[in-house]
């Protein structure tokens, strides 16, 4: 029987050509449309660390009031002081404080000459707590964030640039001038949105590439090395940084902290935790404001950043629209489609079949015609993605790839789509009484 | 007169579609969707493109930015002199008309070195100041930059000082943009007024009429900078904005990198980001509303085919079904004006019924996208020029059907087929 459907359907494709080609088309395009803009979408919205998202936390406390934050919403980084008491606490299985900063990078190798190079000051657990792939050597251990050693982790670029690839563990560089020990070369990391160390200021900046350096928290803040990001609770919202340890000492954030808690039970204990401490600083006068903290896990911590660019969001929303146009577009073609046929229909149900056949036949009509749709749907979509670079900025745009599942999502979006828009049709022409079409044509 | 003809075919034109309610219905939908979609969607194309092609005020085809980080253990003096050096070392590359140093640059983003400051009318002032943002400037500034000088006087030689990232600013004299001049001072007396920077007061001695600040976000503070007479002394980072004669850009800024390395081990610049182009700088900053207005128009395209395509497709069908009634109608002496009139008056009535219905829903969408994406109120003549636009499109649509109509024969009505 169904094979016989599927006969009927390229027949009567074959009788009206037009309305099947503008059918196809129709929903070639706006399954394209939104195909292209949810590559990109999943792209900027993608999990940077999955299986781990769940178990990594970005605790926040409130510690500049609400004269100085944005709708009761606690800072985004923590002071040197709550930073530096979360992690001495040692609540949770894994902590780690980490700010993004800068160092001008030399070496013994000539040919290359002195560079300004990013990267981040972390401490000992941050390369087990973001699962860093390391191609030599490792990280570092709480003994050596204890003696603020001058050890350093490099990027895989790195590691190239200065030493050919070679291994380069127990090699020294200078950073800012003063002497450094590689203690490991990473391989390849680059997790897409850069989710952690970026604050609210930069999350325009959330798809750059990860920096290059990676040195003990300790040792960077004897270096007097600031970070990126800075805010204070003053009117200017700055502070003079030539008084270092006035800085330290002040309310001024620039610290992202993470912590590792495994089961709800630590994630609660975890959560009273911050509670108390924020509650302990107002009892001693730190926080005139009833005590407000969060504890946010990486799926949260990004969309609490809103990491995901606006044009993607948006063209989201457009090609949805399109999409749902089209389905309009596509439920009155198909209706005419079904109508134009009500004699063969008539003599069908004159013949003994019955609605629910004809019901069967038409969907699968419908079914068919949106599959040519997602397959044409799926070469535009292609075509789309491969022009993304032109549609959006280029650290996005690398990021859009098409997979397989990609493709499968095209045609079955195609297919729903189309089912969807002949279900009214369908129905009508069910409902066609088989006596008004097989009398003697009027 | 074809118009009233047109019209006076109304009622059964109504009569007919009521026969085609659904059919009839999902075309309305659409137009209205469509209406409601491509309004706002043109709309932001065009806010914008209106953003993007803002110009910073400077002469942008002829500048480039030079970004140098500096050598380790400098003294602030030191940075100092080698800031003056390296401006008289690039004064005399061929093909520099003038270049400054200072701590950020048009469009440049809110990066290390940028600048803000808040301007007070006077010492005590209690509300909110007015926001500003701050280049570091010399004497060679309005010639580097291609501002133009619209009041007052332009800084002198001797006026210049040294600020660095700490210090307060504090200077006797600035010049401002017209744009601040005007929120500082609405009478537009701002020249030679007095406003108080955080280090003290300071005397507005020149207004020049545009320049952008690195920012391009802030909606409302964009052109709203200042110039201090002062060399920016940043132990991290100096910049140079450099103004060619007109030669060759690319071929200038080979020799300006040339001439920072003939002292070398000062400088640490970037060989890929630190030199551009200001027009690269535009291209960058505006990246992301490019691709929104790209994306956005291409959609509207699409959008606007898809509903064209739908029109023929649905009056190809209407007409096919109703030969035998047009037969009848030529028969009877309609011409085949007459036929090919009602078509598009029936397009028209319909087109109508969907541009009322997609009006509301414009508007309700932009109310909805005000929220969420911040964008400005759309003013009521976008909607009308998108249902001209859909008049325009469903007329063009109904016009092959419709033709195909006109010319079938009266004979039609009689043949039993």
């Amino acid at each position: 029987m169904w094979g016989y459907y599927v006969a009927l359907a390229l027949r009567s494709s074959g009788r009206s050509k037009a309305l099947t080609a503008l059918v196809v088309v129709l929903l070639a395009f706006g399954v394209a449309a939104c195909m292209v803009s949810f590559a990109v979408f999943r792209a900027t919205t993608s999990d940077p660390i999955p299986g781990k998202s769940s178990r990594l936390f970005v605790p926040q406390i409130d510690n500049f009031g609400p004269t100085h934050t944005y709708q009761n919403e606690p800072p985004d980084m923590l002071s040197y002081r709550d930073a530096l008491a979360l992690l001495q606490s040692r609540k949770a299985r894994r902590q780690t404080l980490l700010y993004p900063t800068q160092w001008q990078v030399a070496s013994d190798n000539a040919s290359v000459p002195t560079m300004s190079l990013h990267g981040d000051a972390v401490t000992a657990d941050f390369f087990n707590m973001f699962d860093l792939p390391f191609r030599y050597g490792s990280g570092w251990n709480a003994g050596d964030d204890a003696q603020h050693a001058s050890v350093l982790v490099i990027s895989r670029a790195l590691n190239e640039k200065l030493f050919g690839g070679r291994d380069s563990v127990g090699q020294e560089i200078r950073l800012d001038g003063k002497v450094f020990r590689i203690g490991g070369v990473l391989d390849d990391w680059n997790p897409k949105p850069r989710y952690f160390d970026i604050g609210t200021y930069e999350a325009e900046r959330a798809f750059d590439d990860a920096g290059d350096i990676y040195i003990p928290f300790s040792r960077a803040t004897d270096m007097k090395k600031d970070s990126f990001y800075s805010s204070c609770p003053t009117a200017m919202g700055t502070f003079d940084v030539s008084q270092w340890d006035a800085y330290l000492d002040s309310e001024c954030v620039r610290i992202g902290a993470w912590v590792e808690l495994q089961t709800p039970a630590e994630v609660q204990a975890y959560r009273a935790f911050l509670h108390n401490y924020a509650e302990q600083q107002r009892g001693i006068g730190r926080f005139a404001w009833p005590t407000n903290v969060r504890l946010s896990n990486v799926n949260d911590w990004l969309t609490h950043l809103k990491v995901t660019p606006k044009a993607s969001s948006l063209s989201m929303l457009v090609s949805a629209c399109f999409l749902l146009i089209v389905m309009v577009n596509v439920i009155g073609l198909m209706l005419a489609r079904f109508m134009r046929r009500a004699p063969e229909i008539g003599v069908h149900r004159a013949l003994g079949a019955s609605r629910a056949s004809i019901c069967r036949q038409f969907l699968i009509e419908g079914a068919m015609v949106g599959f040519v749709g997602g397959v044409l749907g799926v070469l535009l979509t292609l075509l789309g993605l491969w022009s993304a670079s032109a549609l959006f900025e280029p650290q996005i745009a690398q990021l859009v790839r098409a997979d397989l599942s990609l493709v499968a999502q095209t045609v079955l979006l195609a297919i729903v789509a189309t089912v969807v828009s002949a279900l009214y049709p369908t129905w009508r022409a069910a409902q066609t009484q088989p006596a008004w079409q097989i009398k003697i044509n009027p | 007169m074809a118009f009233s003809r047109a019209f006076m075919q109304l009622r059964p034109i109504v009569s007919a579609l009521g026969r085609h309610k659904v059919a009839t219905l999902l075309i309305v939908l659409q137009v209205a969707l469509t209406l409601a979609v491509a309004s706002n969607a043109l709309f932001m194309v065009a806010t914008r493109m209106v953003h993007l092609s803002r110009s910073t005020g400077t002469d942008e085809a002829h500048l480039f930015v030079m970004r140098s980080s500096w050598a380790m253990g400098l003294t602030a003096g030191q940075i100092d002199a080698n800031i003056r050096a390296d401006l008289d070392a690039l004064r005399h590359v061929a093909g520099v008309r003038d270049v400054i140093a200072s701590n950020s640059y048009p469009l440049g983003g809110n990066v290390a070195g940028m600048l803000t400051t808040r301007l007070k009318l006077t010492m005590e002032q209690a509300t909110r100041p007015q926001f500003a943002m701050v280049y570091a400037a010399d004497e060679h500034a309005i010639d580097t930059l291609g501002v133009s000088l619209i009041a007052g006087r332009n800084f002198r030689s001797d006026e210049i000082s040294t600020i660095g990232p700490n210090d307060k600013l504090k200077t006797p004299g600035i010049i401002v943009t017209r744009d601040l001049a005007d929120k500082l001072f609405p009478d537009g007396s701002a020249l030679g007024r007095t406003v108080f920077l955080p280090g003290g007061p300071s005397a507005i001695i020149g207004i020049v009429a545009d320049l952008q600040g690195p920012l391009s976000i802030t909606r409302s503070s964009d052109a709203d900078s200042v110039l201090i007479p002062a060399r920016y002394i940043d132990p991290d980072v100096v910049i140079y904005l450099v103004r060619t004669d007109g030669s060759a850009t690319h071929e200038v800024m080979g020799r300006a990198m040339q001439a920072l390395q003939q002292r070398p081990g000062l400088h640490v610049i970037d060989p890929k980001l630190g030199m551009f182009a200001m027009d690269a700088v535009r291209e960058q900053a505006y990246a992301t509303d490019q691709s929104v207005a790209t994306l956005m128009s291409i959609v509207c395209g699409l959008l606007l085919l898809a509903t064209a395509g739908g029109i023929v497709g649905l009056s190809s069908f209407w007409v096919s079904q109703r030969r035998r009634q047009i037969g009848i109608r030529r028969s009877l002496g309609a011409t085949s004006g007459d036929i090919l009139r009602y078509f598009h008056a029936e397009n028209f009535l319909i087109v109508s019924s969907g541009i009322v219905l997609g009006i509301a829903l414009a508007v309700l969408a932009n109310s909805g996208l005000m929220k969420m994406y911040e964008l400005p109120r759309m003013p009521f003549y976008v909607p009308l020029l998108g249902a001209l636009l859909l008049w325009l499109i469903g007329q063009l649509a109904v016009w092959g059907p419709a033709r195909h109509a006109a010319k079938v024969a009266p004979v039609v009505a009689i043949r039993t087929t």
